[in-house]
């Protein structure tokens, strides 16, 4: 899979109180969560990206809370993918299991807000289109490749255990 | 093989022979928890996919805590899916608002969980649990699905931080001030996806509400789990007040691998402060005591507990809160509410000027029970203070263990519990 989209760029430790703050935690509609997506760092974040955009930041991005609302936020405000240089755990796993692409790539500093990427899925390529480079993302494990390649742990799920 | 105390519950939980840090495995669930924010999107999911059964009802627990007694229609909406799906499939653990508490104070309380369990929640805090030594992990609704279904989840085998407290803590200091310390060293990330354990003279010498406390804030800096050897302290707990939890005593063996060891001398330590935005901003509170405070909050599954409240109301004892605060205090469950009106700790925070509120999670998060508004700074007993969590994104929260909350409230700034 690629995608190509703007950058927007954001700092260490994004928490996922930023992604999405806990009043609007009583709703799980991608569209109502997606309009709220990082309000307390910008408020105008989803007014201002174009479907298809990329979250880049730096480390432990999605600390802080279980909550999957960051994800449906993420996707329901029609970001195509999040690269960061890590992502804290909780999150980590939940963008695996519900099938928010995600790519860990060791310096973001040659990115910038603004730049054109275009994001190769299953090389892990991502080539910077506003500067001509090109970044290598961490290749994911084997056993989190055949979870993504299921659609998503549910689906991997009904496979492994033979369910319905 | 020597292993951790981590690994053996770990491989107790498979049917592999042996385990080592980085491997994925596939491990059975003692206990899977959801509550009234992630709960309903598992549930969602776990009829999506077209599943009819639980793997076993007597293994799952709903409770709805974060924005209960529901404070919006919305979030009564929300709090309804988890008491139908818990009808539907006959689950017991459902917890109604009157019996309810905040989730991480609540399951130890009433002896669903114990030592050797593997536990998986559906928030960020499950970590609490390895109080009681067992390995216990926050996990998302995704997982919290597939764990209703299954009976198991997917997870990669972390390496352990061992952390040694040496020495006696001072008067004032608590297992809060160790965990905000210990932040504060390593940063937001420094124990990201590895398991913490933490041990010393100072570690078992810990009470119970403390040692929740301790292992309830490893996420906080990106542990997947925290974890204490039980003990004497541990079975003491675990056979009392009507609980009869059995349980399986794992130790660390000698030569266990460590990807590092960090050692405290506890003696030096002060009342610790973690100042807006992180919690690893961590340091000594004579360094905070110009900050004025609009709020003190005191609860939660980080400080809500009965040794809390105890430490709360010696300070507030015929004192009155100053007229600039609020001060909040909300038991985290219904019997530490009632054990607090019995021994008259209750009427102490009455008689102060504070609040004394059902169990929730209430303002911790930001929920309801008492929001900041723009420019307005809280010292709380809670876990984070992330920018806007307790309100509006101009607000700022300072953490806290309960003795400097209570002790600022009084003075209307960040105080020393000496100073009142």
């Amino acid at each position: 899979m690629k995608f190509k989209g703007k950058v927007w760029k954001f700092k260490d430790d994004v928490n996922t109180d930023e992604i999405i703050s806990a009043r609007y935690l009583n709703t799980i509609d991608p569209k109502e969560l997606g309009a709220h997506c990082m309000e307390d760092i910008d408020p105008e974040f989803s007014k201002k990206i174009s479907r298809g955009d990329v979250i880049v930041a730096g480390r432990n991005f999605g600390c802080g809370s279980s909550r999957e609302h960051a994800q449906i936020s993420i996707k329901g405000a029609g970001i195509s993918c999040v690269i960061a240089e890590s992502f804290a755990r909780i999150f980590l796993r939940n963008a695996i299991n519900m099938g928010l692409p995600i790519l860990e790539i060791k310096d973001i500093n040659g990115i910038k807000e603004g730049d054109y990427l275009e994001v190769d899925l299953n090389s892990g390529s991502v080539l910077n289109l506003t500067e001509h480079k090109e970044y290598k993302a961490k290749s994911l494990p084997k056993f989190i490749q055949e979870i993504i390649r299921a659609g998503g742990l549910l689906k991997w799920v009904k496979r492994r255990h033979k369910i319905m | 093989m020597a292993y951790t105390i981590t690994e053996k519950i770990l491989l107790a939980h498979t049917d592999k022979k042996t385990i080592a840090p980085g491997e994925f495995i596939y491990a059975k669930i003692d206990l899977a928890l959801g509550n009234d924010i992630t709960a309903p999107i598992a549930i969602q999911e776990f009829e999506a996919i077209g599943a009819k059964k639980v793997f076993d009802r007597r293994k799952i627990a709903l409770v709805p805590d974060h924005f209960t007694p529901a404070k919006d229609k919305k979030s009564a909406e929300q709090a309804k899916i988890l008491k139908n799906f818990a009808k539907k499939h006959k689950i017991s653990n459902y917890f109604e608002v009157g019996r309810v508490g905040v989730e991480h104070a609540l399951l130890p309380e009433i002896g669903l969980v114990g030592p050797g369990d593997l536990i998986i929640g559906a928030d960020s805090h499950t970590c609490t649990y390895g109080a009681l030594g067992a390995f216990s992990t926050g996990i998302g609704s995704t997982d919290l699905a597939a764990g209703f279904i299954t009976g198991c989840v997917w997870l990669k085998v972390p390496e352990t931080i061992k952390f040694v407290y040496n020495g006696k803590l001072k008067h004032w200091v608590g297992g809060k001030d160790l965990i905000l310390r210990t932040i504060g060293d390593i940063g937001v990330d420094g124990a990201l996806y590895m398991a913490m354990e933490f041990t010393g003279e100072a570690i078992k010498a810990l009470s119970m509400d403390d040692r929740f406390t301790m292992c309830n804030m490893a996420i906080e800096a990106g542990g997947k789990s925290g974890i204490i050897e039980p003990d004497a302290i541990t079975k003491k707990y675990i056979r009392s007040e009507g609980r009869n939890v059995k349980g399986v005593f794992y130790k660390s063996d000698e030569g266990a691998k460590y990807r590092k060891v960090i050692e405290y001398d506890v003696n030096k330590i002060e009342p610790q402060i973690s100042a807006p935005h992180l919690p690893s901003n961590s340091g000594p509170v004579s360094k905070f005591k110009k900050v004025n405070i609009d709020q003190s909050v005191i609860g939660s599954c980080t400080n809500g507990r009965i040794s809390d409240l105890r430490i709360a109301a010696g300070i507030l004892k015929g004192k009155k809160v100053n007229s600039r605060v609020r001060l909040i205090i909300i038991p985290a469950t219904q019997k530490i509410y009632s054990q607090a009106v019995k021994e008259g700790l209750a009427d102490i925070f009455l008689n102060a000027g504070g609040v004394f509120s059902t169990p929730s999670c209430g303002p911790c998060l930001g929920g309801h029970l008492g929001i900041l508004a723009s420019g307005e700074r809280a010292i709380a007993t809670t876990n984070r203070n992330f920018r806007g969590r307790m309100g509006h994104p101009d607000s700022e929260v300072y953490l806290s263990n309960p003795a400097v909350a209570a002790a600022s409230a009084i003075k209307g700034r960040i105080a020393h519990p000496e100073e009142v």
